[in-house]
């Protein structure tokens, strides 16, 4: 799963006066992944080492005048390019303290933006349209420069790609309420225009995002609508012609995101990988209407896989080097670190490790009915034992969902157990006296209950002390979270009687305990769910349930474990991944604890005669299977007499 | 059709020899092939791969090398001696010691005018190769070591020789080394052990491959001595390593310890690029144990070796996908019967290269009463064996003589040498009882087949019968007489099948020339029909009187056999008939025995071949209506041999692969499952 770190500031902001715009122009990856060039939006340019957060060098141009793009750094002479004023071109190195005395060049035409690649040689962007490689411009600064755009069309966005080895530009346009493509070859040089697809009337893409993979260019664009869409971009076979024709530019809606009331207004999406989109400025999807958010999106899923909100104003913009979202919001730069590792379903699902099959079910629960149809008195509804939940005494209300569930076909039962369920504990935490742990284990047996239904119930279980039912739940419930488990799990070591030193071989806790520990044991869990649930038990809880799952390990390990008929007991794989999951988040601790010390050899005993078997096994496995292959052939001596018959 | 009373027989330790070397002519499509214990056997692999001669071993022969020149075939080994083959007569013409201890390889120069010998005493030997023998020429410059492999190169202008440590280019003319390729040992603890090069190939282009002890092909540029590429294929030994020198040298095979076979191939290693380069392409895992032998036919690679099954694998872009001929096919067992039953006295004659063993089949179910009688013998060994009907008579041929014995029954077994044998016996190929006991006959040079009287006084010639005067000189491999005494049947390996009278002693008739050489041959006891089944699996019936192919024999071709019989990869090796029921023919490859009943309707085209396990299930009303002529069982696995006695119950003779396999040495330690 994708994740976002804790972030830290870069620099501080000086927004406009009306928070309209960040201040910053740009930022600009520099000599290596931890340096990067800000450039702000009126005068300075200022060089930062990113992992000590602090400012190398910054560099200001004369009051009066301005800097119209975000300065870039070419590392092929290690200089800085950025432009003043439209139209003068500046170039300084690092040792240069005084930018007026470095290299200036003005040109014929407005400049849109000076681009760079790693390595690359930068590449200038004129206000309409036309591109040049540096070198070349500086060679005749004053040559004339063509018009490739028409006449109220305006660049809206640009970058440049590296393709293979080839250099694309690639430009936004607007022109009358219309959006175009240009993706523009470098060297040698072609364009093709390609118009966009409209979205409602009157709405402009809020950001563009452009990623090269598998010889394709993705262009990744954000409406104020929430509507993120993908067009691929085929980087061959680009037309040699001059892009006068407009081809249309097939898009794919790749993700509609929540937009809270109105529309979005500052927001941008930065394609992170193949899978996962970084977008800022829309709202999280379970946290409100406010859009101060940074979220990770898996496209293939669809999924939401990571979100923060950013304190203060967001301002639609963000950057991404090496791993690191580069956004500003308030009055800072923040970078935040993040991770996408290579999704996979399960991992979004997280594991589910057993299910029971829907036949089973269906049986479980009619012959749960049909033992006690003789019971039914008065033949109420649903809304009449909701009533009388709320005000009849326990035995009473025993008695007749009793009744009810005896009466009621399997498929009717599924919304009214709920709601049965839920009054029935509502009524319980709102009245202390009253607990009806008979009526709830019934509807808990009927498997028409789910954690998600009725969250409480386990909690309410667990504060009654009612480990039955507990159990019952934890056996039944197909989607227990995680930190429920580890309440339950967290209560029951708390609540441990003192076992006289505790040996090895002597069950470490009390019968009830253990039943309901293995249950625990038993229900389906993920790794990184669980993990930090598991941080919040003590060193003594982690202790003694260590202990318990040890005594289960040298249990097992013994020939001829009783494996009870009914019995649920957790397979060894799932002690062990306990085990492994227990030690993850407490070794340091359980390390600097002296009593934990015999333990944690004995574990590692364990593993180690655990990763030796498993090594055995598989020596064997290729015998083993062949066994399976094998009929049970009747041994033929070298000579016998037998009959045959053919037909 | 009823119950069978089977003797299982599984007490034939038939083992066959390991491949030692082989060497393929792609001008006649003959595949020869040396075993470990001497014998040289030839596949005509334009006639379903048909084992169509066999050249009888001999102790202390270890066959190295093979070499085709033309026609003519060529072995060197470690006796020292180069030997040529008579091919019709399937005996070693001459042979001639290079005086340079050891051979270990031999080569002739693409004009076919030369052999050149690499022999232990690290000399490269070039004979002339004339009309009728060879003769030496001279030594090439001589070296300290063994020479292991030899190459020439096409024009015959070089030779490359492996040896210990290195390659040297002699210059064929002058004779002097042009150049030494030293060759990496292993990497590791074998570092000081010396490698050995198993194997050269010596290209057109200069290009020089080899393959050595430690498990390296290298391409070297044989023009500046040069190495160019190396590829390590195995943790053990390349042993073999041959050119597709007969098409355009672009494939190169290896076979290496492990049992692998690697294709290498000159091609270019991307789609758009000219420059072409070799490169590894194929890995071939048919084989247990080492690959000691291959052959690159322009469509097979063909692999032989320790585990002694010759593997063909056809090379999937050469040959049309899913048919026959792109299928796998593995030759474990010999194209002809090893073993002689005697249907009258119940007795069973197993033949191995070096003893024969008779064995007598129990009377009551579960015991098997067995004597066993084994006759070691001289160092030549055995080409064909023969028992009569009765048991009262043995016989077999070595390629230098035949001998013939008497056997007593009762209660021990006695055997007997006949003295004084008719000195026209002396070198057959096939030996064959009457039906009586009272004639043998043995197919001799010049194909002719010699009748001699046996009896308990004396064995004498009878007579001589020809088909033709003069130079005709396939040889007989088959032999049959009919069970009236009156007829013989005889077949070469040029398809022939001849028809002799034996009362009037003449020839009586030729059957119709069948493209595909028969793999056996019998007339039916009753009708005097003569069936015979052919290589491609083909089976025809020839009636003796009529001198024509029998009506069921039309309607036979007619119809056409089914795809699953033709496919069957295995030649029918023995035909019996059922003496109560004339119309079943018995007949049996190594997977399978069958029974021909001649009163049913064959199978229709659509129809399921192998019916048994449908009919067994059927009520008896419904079998009549599903069941066609051909009862097919396949209870009994790698058959040797399917009789029927004479009271009705079947011999089964069976030697299973597993058995075989299991006598092998332990092949070299892979590592497997994590071990």
């Amino acid at each position: 799963m994708a994740a976002l770190y804790e972030g830290y500031t870069l620099c501080g902001l000086v927004p406009d006066q009306n928070l309209s715009s960040s201040g910053i122009q740009g930022i600009e990856e520099e000599r290596d992944r931890d340096h990067v060039v800000v450039t702000d939006s009126t005068r300075s340019v200022t060089l930062y080492k990113v992992s000590d957060q602090k400012p190398l060098g910054s560099w200001t141009v004369k009051q009066g005048q301005k800097l119209t793009c975000p300065a870039v750094f070419n590392s092929q002479t290690n200089e800085y390019v950025a432009v003043t004023d439209n139209k003068v071109i500046r170039i300084w190195k690092e040792d240069d303290i005084l930018l007026d005395k470095a290299f200036k060049a003005t040109v014929s035409s407005d400049v849109w933006k000076v681009h760079c690649t790693h390595g690359g040689e930068p590449v200038v962007l004129f206000q309409r349209g036309a591109v040049r490689l540096l070198d070349s411009l500086l060679a005749a600064p004053q040559q004339p420069i063509e018009e490739v755009l028409a006449q109220e069309e305006t660049i809206r966005w640009s970058t440049i790609i590296v393709a293979e080895t080839q250099q694309f530009i690639i430009i936004t346009t607007e022109q009358k309420g219309e959006h175009f493509l240009y993706l523009q070859r470098l060297n040698p040089n072609s364009v093709q225009r390609y118009r966009l697809e409209r979205e409602e009337p009157g709405l402009s893409p809020l950001s563009f995002s452009a990623i090269y993979k598998d010889k394709h260019i993705c262009l990744l664009y954000l409406y104020p609508n929430g509507h993120m869409y993908q067009s691929v971009l085929s980087v061959r076979g680009l037309g040699t012609e001059e892009g006068v024709q407009a081809l249309p530019l097939p898009r794919s809606l790749l993700l509609g995101l929540p937009v809270g009331d109105g529309q979005l207004e500052a927001a941008s999406a930065m394609a992170l990988d193949e899978a996962h989109v970084a977008v800022v400025g829309v709202p999280h999807p379970s946290a409100g209407g406010g859009k101060d958010f940074l979220c990770i999106w898996n496209t293939n899923f669809q999924t939401l896989q990571a979100g923060k909100e950013m304190a203060g104003k967001i301002y639609g913009q963000l950057w991404s080097y090496s791993n690191k979202v580069f956004i500003p919001h308030g009055k800072t730069l923040s970078i935040i670190p993040f991770e996408c590792p290579k999704s996979s379903l399960a991992s979004a699902l997280g594991k589910l490790k057993h299910t029971k099959t829907e036949g089973e079910l269906n049986q479980t629960c009619h012959t749960l009915r049909t033992t006690r149809k003789s019971q039914s008195t008065t033949n109420l509804t649903t809304d009449q034992v909701l009533e009388l939940i709320k005000t009849a005494p326990v035995e009473e209300i025993q008695k007749e969902v009793e009744g009810f569930l005896t009466r009621s076909e399997f498929q009717d039962l599924q919304p009214s157990v709920g709601q049965l369920a839920l009054t029935l504990v509502s009524r319980s935490l709102a009245d202390p006296a009253f607990y009806s742990s008979s009526t709830l284990a019934q509807l808990v047996h009927t498997r028409c209950l789910c954690h998600s239904v009725c969250p409480d119930l386990v909690l309410l279980a667990l504060e009654k002390k009612d480990y039955f039912l507990c159990q019952l739940c934890l056996q039944f419930f197909p989607d227990i979270p995680e930190a429920v488990t580890c309440a339950c799990l967290k209560t029951r070591a708390e609540d441990k009687k003192k076992a006289s030193a505790p040996s090895q071989l002597i069950c470490p806790v009390g019968l009830h305990k253990a039943v309901l520990i293995n249950e625990i044991l038993q229900t389906p869990y993920s790794d990184t769910f669980l993990l930090p649930h598991l941080k919040d038990l003590s060193s003594q809880n982690v202790m003694l349930f260590l202990q318990y799952l040890q005594f289960l390990y040298l249990k097992y390990s013994q020939d001829a474990f009783p494996q009870m008929e009914g019995f649920r007991s957790p397979s060894l794989s799932q002690i062990m991944d306990w085990v492994c999951l227990l030690l993850d988040a407490h070794f340091t601790v359980l390390v600097m604890t002296p009593e934990a010390k015999g333990l944690l050899l004995n574990l590692h005993s364990f593993v180690k005669s655990q990763v030796r078997l498993v090594s055995e096994l598989g020596k064997i496995e290729g015998s083993l299977q062949q066994l399976h292959k094998m009929k049970a052939k009747e041994s033929i001596g070298q000579y016998s007499i037998e009959i045959i018959e053919l037909f | 059709m009823g119950e069978f009373k089977v003797h299982r027989v599984r007490f034939f330790d038939y083992m066959p020899s390991a491949i030692r070397t082989m060497a393929f002519n792609s001008q006649t499509e003959r595949l020869a092939v040396a075993r470990a214990d001497g014998a040289v056997e030839i596949f005509n692999f334009n006639d379903n791969f048909f084992q169509e001669k066999v050249i009888p071993g001999q102790d202390g022969r270890a066959i190295e090398a093979l070499c085709w020149v033309g026609h003519r075939l060529f072995s060197a080994g470690l006796n020292g001696e180069i030997t040529e083959y008579d091919l019709e007569n399937l005996r070693p013409q001459y042979t001639v010691d290079a005086y340079g201890g050891p051979i270990w390889t031999i080569s002739s120069n693409s004009q076919g005018t030369q052999l050149a010998v690499g022999c232990e005493d690290g000399t490269v030997k070039i004979f002339a190769i004339l009309e009728e023998r060879i003769q030496f020429q001279r030594n090439l410059n001589r070296h300290k070591g063994r020479i292991i492999s030899l190459c020439w190169h096409p024009s015959s202008a070089q030779i490359a020789a492996g040896m210990t440590d290195m390659i040297t280019i002699y210059d064929a003319e002058t004779g002097q080394a042009t150049r030494r390729l030293l060759v990496d040992r292993a990497m590791g603890a074998s570092k000081n052990k010396e490698v050995v090069v198993w194997s050269v190939g010596y290209l057109s282009d200069h290009t020089i491959i080899s393959g050595d002890s430690a498990g390296k092909v290298q391409i070297w540029n044989g023009l500046t001595g040069t190495l160019v590429r190396t590829y390590l294929v195995t943790k053990w030994d390349v042993l073999s390593l041959i050119i597709n020198a007969s098409q355009d040298e672009s494939s190169v095979i290896a076979g290496t310890s492990e049992g692998t076979v690697i294709q290498f191939q000159f091609i270019s290693s991307t789609l758009d690029q000219h420059d072409k380069e070799w490169v590894r392409t194929r890995t071939f895992r048919n084989h247990s144990h080492d690959v000691s032998a291959l052959a690159h036919t322009d469509t097979a690679v063909v692999s032989g070796g320790m585990d002694t099954q010759l593997v063909v694998r056809p090379l999937l872009d050469k040959v049309e996908k899913n048919t026959q001929e792109s299928a796998l096919r593995k030759i474990a067992f010999p194209h002809r019967s090893l073993v002689g039953c005697a249907k009258k006295a119940g007795l069973l004659l197993f033949q191995f290269p070096d003893r024969l063993e008779l064995w007598k089949l129990g009377e009551s179910e579960g015991h098997g009463e067995q004597h066993t009688h084994t006759h070691t013998l001289g160092e030549d060994h055995i080409c064909c064996s023969a028992l009569s009907a009765c048991g009262g008579w043995l016989a077999y041929s070595t390629v230098s003589s035949v001998r013939l014995y008497r056997i007593q029954y009762n209660k021990t077994i006695s055997i007997n040498k006949v003295p004084k044998l008719p000195k026209e016996l002396r070198s057959v190929h096939q030996l064959c009882f009457s039906s009586d006991s009272s004639k043998l006959f043995a197919s001799s040079c010049q194909s002719s087949v010699i009748v001699v009287a046996v009896s308990q006084q004396e064995c004498r010639y009878l007579h001589t019968l020809k088909h033709k005067t003069g130079e005709w000189k396939a040889r007989m491999h088959l032999l049959c007489a009919s069970d009236d005494g009156k007829w013989l049947a005889t077949a070469n390996t040029d398809c022939e099948i001849h028809i002799y009278n034996l009362h009037k002693m003449k020839l009586h008739c030729m059957v119709p020339v069948y493209n595909s050489c028969p793999t056996t041959i019998a007339i039916h006891p009753v009708t005097n029909n003569l069936i015979s089944v052919h290589a491609d699996q083909q089976i025809f019936e020839f009636s003796l009187v009529q001198k024509e192919y029998t009506q069921w024999s039309r309607r036979l071709q007619t119809q056409g056999l089914l795809s699953l019989w033709l496919e069957r990869d295995t030649p029918i090796t023995h035909i019996t008939f059922n003496p109560k029921n004339p119309d079943h023919i018995i007949l049996h490859d190594t997977y399978m025995f069958c029974i021909i009943d001649q009163s049913l309707p064959f199978p229709e085209l659509n129809a399921v071949l192998w019916n048994q396990m449908t009919l067994k299930n059927l009520p008896v009303s419904q079998r009549i209506g599903q069941s066609h002529a051909f009862k097919i069982c396949k209870i009994f696995q790698h058959l040797m041999c399917v009789s029927l006695l004479e009271d009705l119950s079947l011999v089964v003779v069976e030697r299973p692969l597993l058995d075989i396999m299991s006598q092998l040495p332990a092949p070299v330690r892979q590592k497997k499952f994590a071990t």
